[in-house]
């Protein structure tokens, strides 16, 4: 197959940004932990109340630097309504569905991720500075998806 | 002029494509103007009802009816015209899509499938409305089928012969649709039908996800592929050159059959259930296009290159000057090509493995499929129109549609620029998408969403709202050429099917071995989804019943 000069070179340099490309974002995710959110723990979605760790949702220190936000999803909000948690400290959100799929989107951040009944997910997330961030659904879960939303308090330390 | 019945075929697809279009751009017109709050519906009707017709008019039904009224006309035109058997399956096909294509749009209208055309279980519509789909899908399997038959007694009567790559680059757009549609149709017959109608009380939700994912992905591809077709076939033809290799363009087909299909998890790499892992794995599948991606932008500047230089261009763009700008058929499809490039940039970053989580379900992605599928293939589709419709009926493009034909896709393009880059910059400013209006009890992030240039849904509306002008004019042009334009004395040049001629004495035969490709696609879908899939069947936790939240 004849492939003019030009083109090989184009293609070669395609081929080659690619695989720069490409390390780029494999050794970020697997040499630095910038993976995705996900999760393989599972749940029966029609026990979420009485499961832990969602029997008791809301905020946990696990120790001086970390905490554990667990929260349920469900139509059309979040529960516990009240999340407050420290700037500056790692905040972990365990996240599942009582009802369909939500997601769990702090717009401006890189928590963003999806919530399907029967799995749990995971983010871990610091808040460098204090304030109010907007949470909210972005995956259609029914006619009031857009008042799916919450709210949560960052405080200085 | 091909043979009475696969006009007739063609043109019953490109009406049924046309209506879907006018329904499917009033949704969007709708929409825009209530996410900026501008606009109630009554009771019966809501939002993601629009939203949901919107998507499925228009990215399903109005793409999958002109792509096989354009292909018919295209398979009749290079391998000569249909037996009985093609033209009997084909028709049969076609009434098979149309009623579940209009069996689906019943259900939707009437209230009792707002699940979006992504299906989001355990959201549970009517179970009518996923045989309708199913139909649907069975439909287009039938006509497909019908001309790959008609391909198989061409390569009966031609033994040893290379296709005329028209042919074949529709066989591979066939054999990417019908791997494909195997995802979708399995979660339909498998999941969602015994699960709709009772007969099993649960689903296994992100089972169901990545099924349809798998479908999904390589669903663009489908649209994309016929529009490719146009670029690499019918461009040639209008600058009057030829297809810059032949090899080449057949080698690009083949690459996107195998490396649009194992790829679906880019489109869930934010979900739990799924490794990071086979994440990843997947997003280096994903990247893979960018080589015949690239292989068809070199060919298609050639092409300008080439044709530019014959005509005597000098200097190194002399050759731009050269284009038939003039020529609708040709600057509708050079736009679309535009459109593209800040499109597949787009793609590259929504792939990014990590970097999804910034845009993942925000405006941004609506942003991206809009200047992909909303205006590459669109304005593809629509250069094709201006001289398809008047190749089947027999009429002529005249001097007062061809100017209406410039002002739709001058209008097109420009609503399309103004709708999508507000949409991408409130993407990044974390505006979702499939939301009805919200103001988020006046949080400040949601107060950008409302004040600046391209920062502002009012940016979209007025984008939105220029794009259905440009809709309606289309829709004028089209009933122009169907009914009113003068027919062609035989000789005119939009009447033609412009088909560029494509050497292929330097072509390798084994390019034309369908199942050495096929086994090869095949084998990267079992590499890329055996084991996760294996992992949601086997460790899935208990199944949910459905909701009806509307």
């Amino acid at each position: 197959m004849h492939l003019h000069k030009f083109e090989k070179i184009w293609l070669a340099f395609g081929i080659l940004t690619l695989t720069v490309f490409l390390g780029i974002v494999g050794f970020t995710a697997f040499a630095q932990g910038q993976t995705p959110a996900g999760g393989q723990d599972t749940i029966d979605p029609e026990k979420v109340d009485v499961t832990a760790p969602f029997d008791d949702p809301g905020v946990h220190q696990i120790d001086d630097n970390t905490y554990e936000v667990v929260i349920k999803a469900m139509t059309y909000g979040y529960e516990p309504s009240e999340i407050k948690v420290p700037a500056g400290k790692e905040i972990i959100f365990t996240v599942t569905s009582k009802d369909v799929v939500h997601s769990f989107t702090i717009p401006n951040t890189k928590v963003n991720m999806m919530v399907v009944p029967g799995r749990i997910s995971h983010k871990s997330y610091t808040f460098d500075k204090p304030g109010t961030y907007l949470t909210l659904c972005n995956e259609y879960c029914g006619t009031g998806h857009h008042f799916m939303y919450t709210e949560i308090e960052v405080f200085e330390e | 002029m091909i043979g009475n019945s696969e006009r007739k075929l063609a043109l019953s697809n490109i009406a049924v494509a046309y209506v879907a279009f006018l329904i499917g751009t009033f949704c969007g017109l709708i929409q825009v103007f209530m996410r900026n709050d501008r606009l109630e519906l009554p009771a019966w009707l809501d939002y993601y009802q629009v939203l949901t017709a919107h998507g499925v008019l228009l990215a399903l039904i109005y793409t999958t009816f002109f792509i096989y009224g354009f292909l018919i006309t295209g398979m009749s035109k290079s391998l000569g015209s249909f037996g009985p058997k093609v033209r009997l399956w084909s028709w049969v096909g076609f009434f098979i899509t149309l009623i579940g294509t209009t069996w689906a749009t019943v259900e939707i209208i009437s209230g009792r499938a707002s699940v979006l055309y992504t299906f989001y279980a355990p959201l549970k519509a009517s179970g009518w409305f996923y045989v309708a789909l199913a139909l649907l899908i069975v439909g287009t399997w039938v006509m497909s089928f019908a001309l790959i038959g008609h391909y198989v007694q061409w390569r009966r009567k031609n033994k040893g012969v290379l296709s005329p790559l028209f042919a074949y680059m529709t066989m591979a757009t066939f054999a990417l649709w019908i791997i494909s549609c195997l995802g979708v149709v399995g979660a339909v017959l498998f999941q969602y039908i015994p699960w709709a109608f009772g007969f099993v009380d649960t689903i296994n939700v992100e089972l169901s996800r990545s099924l349809f994912w798998y479908f999904g992905h390589p669903l663009v591809y489908f649209w994309l592929l016929p529009a490719y077709m146009a670029w690499y076939l019918v461009i040639p033809k209008l600058v009057g050159t030829k297809v810059f290799s032949d090899s080449l363009a057949r080698l690009s087909f083949l690459l996107f059959i195998l490396f649009s299909i194992p790829v679906g998890f880019h489109h869930q790499l934010g979900e739990p259930g799924v490794t990071d892992f086979w994440k990843f794995l997947q997003v280096t599948l994903t990247f893979m296009v960018v080589i015949p991606t690239l292989m068809t932008a070199f060919s298609l500047f050639a092409v300008f290159e080439t044709s530019g230089r014959q005509k005597g261009a000098k200097g190194l763009f002399g050759w731009v000057g050269k284009l038939p700008w003039k020529d609708i058929r040709f600057t509708s499809l050079f736009i679309a090509m535009l459109f593209f490039i800040p499109g597949g940039a787009g793609g590259i970053i929504n792939a990014s493995f990590q970097l999804n989580e910034f845009i993942h379900n925000t405006l941004w992605v609506v942003g991206h499929f809009h200047i992909t599928v909303g205006a590459p293939v669109a304005m593809t589709f629509m250069g094709i129109t201006f001289w398809l419709i008047p190749y089947l009926t027999g009429r002529t493009l005249t001097g007062t549609t061809k100017k209406l034909a410039f002002v739709q896709i001058a209008s097109w393009s420009i609503g399309m620029l103004l709708m999508s880059t507000a949409q991408h910059v409130l993407g990044l400013l974390g505006a979702p998408r499939r939301t009805q209006y919200s103001h988020y009890n006046d949080n400040p992030t949601v107060l950008g969403w409302f004040d600046g240039f391209f920062s502002n849904t009012a940016t979209i509306a007025i984008g939105g709202t220029i794009l259905f002008f440009s809709a309606m004019l289309l829709i004028v042009i089209v009933l122009r050429l169907w009914f009113l334009e003068p027919r062609s004395a035989g000789q005119d040049m939009y009447a033609e099917f412009p088909l560029a001629e494509s050497d292929t004495s330097a072509t390798p035969k084994w390019l034309e071995n369908w199942w050495i490709w096929i086994g090869i696609a095949i084998a990267l879908i079992i590499i890329a989804y055996a084991i996760p899939i294996t992992h949601l069947i086997q460790d899935a936790p208990p199944g949910s019943k459905g909701f009806i939240n509307w």
